[in-house]
């Protein structure tokens, strides 16, 4: 019996090299979306620039990609160079959703600015932005209260859904897009759903 | 033709590590001396061999060869040489190059300055170590060759990540790996001794100084890094419970341990078992930590260089070293014994509280970093654990030690009172109780969370002082000159290391409770006041580097009349991959740091900035910095040479004066 507790490290050991194991195989910073598959949960949002509204459903019938973007978030800027090159190759149509514009920026105080000013400040910032570095997009929607942002469960910005050609949402990418993951998760999947 | 040299010599210092590993075993196993005695030219081969890849991969890095794949993805023309050279070990493949040539190091000194120790001793640490060489040179030769070519030629490098390109990640890693890869010997004496049978007393001696150096390494290398984040993150923490950072943490909270459990392994002959075992984990944890950072299985904010098709190279590596030496562990620590015996009150309780709460902490740390991937891996969901957990489960388990810590050095082996400590350490008690109450008090704001930390602090501090007196005030030797004289170096260097951690919390307490820290949007000649300080921005100029442009902000910092510092934030924009990178601007003294750094721009002029003032920050790595010194300064202790020149003149009959520590 004494004997026995020499071994006690040894096991302990031996279940921490299975989970490691395990872990190999696990992505730490693939977060699953409970909308996965599901239909993209709909929306009519103002466009950038104009003074329509989009809605998800006048892509049916392509595939599309929707990218979370604020140009106070210093990831979008980071990951905006592949999305460029992206837009430029015309792989798929991007559209932007611009998300909280102006609520987002912790330094701005939103209780001091009202709806109107918040309408036109957001405009203002984001059309700034993309003509500083780039419009990759079809065109951007503005989420300025974040409604359409907690409906797509977005956790951080950016954020990027590939959405199929009925409109389900396949696959969401959290954290800045990079060439390699675009190159080796969204490219093999775009391929597969536009036969 | 140089990088296929470096390649070549690492195939063939896989071949020699093949043979160190195996003959002098197998002599040791036989008697049979010449087989023993090809470890230490195997060892000195070896490091010769390594050393000259890591300098062709050097001169790959200096000459700006871009047809060497690794330098084409880490390093640019354009950047300065200083981190060309230091982009060596940017990557992945270049720092087990470093780890590797410094496994090669310790080696070459093992095999060097230890003619004392019996050759068979000699022959089976050389071997382990070997072992070890062999897993790191396969790993790169079949994973991560640094030499691949990438044919035809890139025109020109990706560049280093900018935030790796700053003196502090100069010496941050190779320190740290001195560290790890230090214990790599304390494991091989480790394993030698349970392989020879021969765990006694002069075993820990032996192994002692090279446990208290890596030791010292370590520590040296942690607080690195914590300064480097420290200003190259722009956010002001110091330690962020990160993954890797609890990675390097966790072998330090383990070789702790091992060298107060080595002490009294030397001292009383106790605790073998359990110091053989603390001498596997502390190693363990540095190839633990090796699999961490570079397999990718957990995230963090700063896993450089991750890739899961290495992680199961070094997971089976982390399966044979560790399972292999726990699995003889298991086999012979049943045969090893325990070693004198001691009362409940004694040094050796004292010491044996300390390093189970040591061991408790560390495992708590171990079980925060990997709880996520326990949880994703039994399909249970995502989750990170953060700061909150590790402070709630650290200080607590802290305290004692600290309290302990007080107490040990005053405790007599084998035997004491309670009562005696008690009279022994009143005063001292008192003294930390009453500078706990008043101080926080004179700096402004009383807190209980404050207070405490003080406390230990302060308690160590009296404790160690009240020692220091006892020693000097009465004793044999007549004459103050002639006791201050009279004690041992290991004496000091413990006193030392203590103080050290005496210095460093009050460096975390203060400016835990102290800090001050504003976010806010400025724009030149805007003003704004923290403290005592006046803050105007004067102006924002753009600036360019070698391999960057940069907008630098102007910051005067006034303190009522008097300007105190002129503060330069800088903003930059590196060329190659287009990222920011926030370098603060920092005044730094005793009592306070001035710490500003640029956010974002905000419209047209204006910018998000960040202020801080962090009052006796540098008091941490300052407390770091006297705690490597203490190792040192022990290390030196003369029994180590008197026993080597001992054993050198054959003239056993000499054995010096048991220390008293």
């Amino acid at each position: 019996m004494k004997a026995l507790r020499y071994l006690i490290p040894l096991a302990i050991f031996a279940m921490l090299v299975v989970f490691l194991w395990r872990g190999l195989s696990l992505n730490p910073r693939e977060i699953p979306s409970p909308l996965i598959d599901k239909p993209t949960p709909g929306f009519a949002l103002p466009v950038l620039g104009s003074e329509q509204t989009f809605r998800p459903e006048e892509l049916k019938g392509q595939v599309w990609l929707l990218n979370v973007w604020a140009s106070w978030c210093v990831s979008c800027r980071q990951e905006h160079p592949v999305l460029v090159a992206i837009g430029k190759e015309r792989v798929l149509p991007v559209v932007g959703l611009n998300y909280k514009e102006v609520r987002g920026d912790g330094e701005l105080d939103p209780s001091k600015i009202d709806a109107a000013t918040e309408k036109a400040l957001a405009r203002e910032r984001a059309s700034k932005w993309l003509t500083r570095h780039g419009d990759p997009y079809l065109l951007s929607v503005l989420d300025l209260d974040g409604r359409v942002g907690v409906d797509l469960g977005v956790y951080g910005v950016p954020e990027t859904f590939l959405i199929d050609r009925e409109g389900r949402i396949r696959y969401k990418h959290i954290g800045p897009l990079t060439k390699e993951v675009w190159s080796t998760v969204f490219l093999p999947q775009v391929k597969k759903l536009s036969p | 033709m140089i990088p296929e040299l470096g390649h070549f010599a690492l195939i063939l210092a896989l071949l020699l590590a093949l043979v160190q590993a195996v003959f002098p075993m197998y002599g040791a196993a036989r008697g049979d001396a010449t087989l023993m005695s090809l470890a230490r030219p195997a060892a000195y081969g070896s490091l010769v061999l390594i050393a000259s890849a890591f300098l062709a991969q050097a001169y790959a890095f200096a000459s700006n060869d871009f047809s060497v794949l690794n330098v084409a993805s880490h390093s640019n023309s354009k950047l300065p040489l200083e981190y060309r050279l230091a982009a060596t070990w940017g990557s992945h493949e270049g720092s087990l190059l470093l780890w590797t040539l410094m496994l090669s190091g310790w080696m070459a000194a093992v095999a060097r300055f230890s003619r004392h120790l019996p050759l068979a001793m000699v022959a089976r640490v050389l071997s382990v170590m070997g072992m070890v060489a062999i897993g790191f040179l396969l790993f790169m030769l079949v994973t991560s060759n640094p030499f691949e070519r990438l044919l035809p030629a890139a025109p020109e490098g990706r560049d280093l990540n900018p935030l790796l390109q700053d003196p502090g990640m100069v010496f941050h890693p190779p320190m740290l790996y001195m560290g790890y890869v230090g214990f790599s010997v304390a494991f091989a004496f480790a394993l030698a001794a349970l392989l020879g049978g021969r765990l006694d007393a002069t075993w820990a001696r032996w192994s002692r100084p090279w446990t208290t150096l890596a030791w010292c390494f370590l520590t040296a290398g942690i607080a690195l890094g914590s300064v480097w984040a420290y200003y190259e993150l722009g956010w002001g923490g110091w330690w962020f419970w990160d993954p890797v950072e609890n990675a390097s943490f966790m072998p330090w909270l383990a070789g702790t341990a091992l060298i107060h459990s080595l002490a009294v392994t030397e001292k009383r002959g106790a605790f073998r078992s359990w110091t053989v075992l603390l001498a596997i984990i502390a190693f363990s944890l540095s190839l633990l930590g090796t699999f961490l950072v570079r397999s990718g299985v957990l995230t963090s904010v700063h896993a450089f260089a991750t890739d899961p098709a290495r992680g199961v190279f070094i997971l089976a590596f982390l399966a044979v070293v560790i399972g292999g030496s726990l699995a003889l562990y298991a086999s012979r620590a049943g045969a090893v014994g325990l070693g004198g015996s001691f009362a409940p009150v004694s040094r050796e309780a004292l010491l044996l509280g300390n390093n189970v709460l040591l061991v408790v902490a560390l495992a708590a740390v171990l079980l925060g970093t990997l709880y996520p991937l326990f949880i994703d891996a039994l399909g249970l969901g995502k989750l990170s654990v953060g700061p909150p957990y590790f402070e709630a489960v650290f200080y607590p388990l802290m305290a004692p030690v600290i309290f302990l810590m007080g107490l040990g050095p005053m405790a007599r082996w084998k035997q004491s009172s309670a009562l005696e400590l008690w009279r022994q350490t009143r005063l001292s008690l008192g003294v930390a109780v009453f500078g706990a109450m008043v101080v926080p008090w004179l700096m402004g704001r009383w807190s209980p969370l404050v207070a405490s930390g003080l406390l230990l602090a302060f308690w160590v501090i009296a404790t160690s002082l009240s020692g220091l007196f006892d020693r000097l005030a009465r004793g044999a030797p007549s004459g103050f000159l002639g006791r201050l004289k009279q004690q041992p170096l290991s004496w000091w260097g413990m006193q030392l290391g203590h103080m050290g951690v005496a210095v460093f919390i009050i460096g975390v307490a203060l400016v835990k409770a102290y800090e001050v820290e504003k976010d806010l949007r400025m724009a030149p000649g805007d003003t704004t006041s923290i403290g005592a300080y006046q803050f105007r921005l004067v102006d924002l100029r753009e600036g360019r580097g070698p391999n960057f442009k940069s907008v630098i902000g102007r910051m005067e910092v006034w303190e009522g009349e008097r300007l105190q510092a002129v503060l330069r934030p800088e903003k930059r924009n590196y060329d190659s991959s287009g990222m920011p990178m926030t370098e603060a601007a920092i005044q730094r003294s005793l009592s306070r740091d001035l710490y500003v750094s640029l956010g974002d721009p905000i419209g047209e002029h204006a910018w998000g900035v960040r202020i801080y003032v962090k009052p006796f920050v540098n008091w941490i790595w300052g407390g770091c910095v006297i705690m490597a010194l203490g190792g040192l300064l022990a290390i030196f202790d003369r029994r180590y040479r008197l026993r080597a020149k001992a054993a050198n003149a054959a003239a056993t009959t000499t054995i010096a004066p048991e220390a008293r520590v």
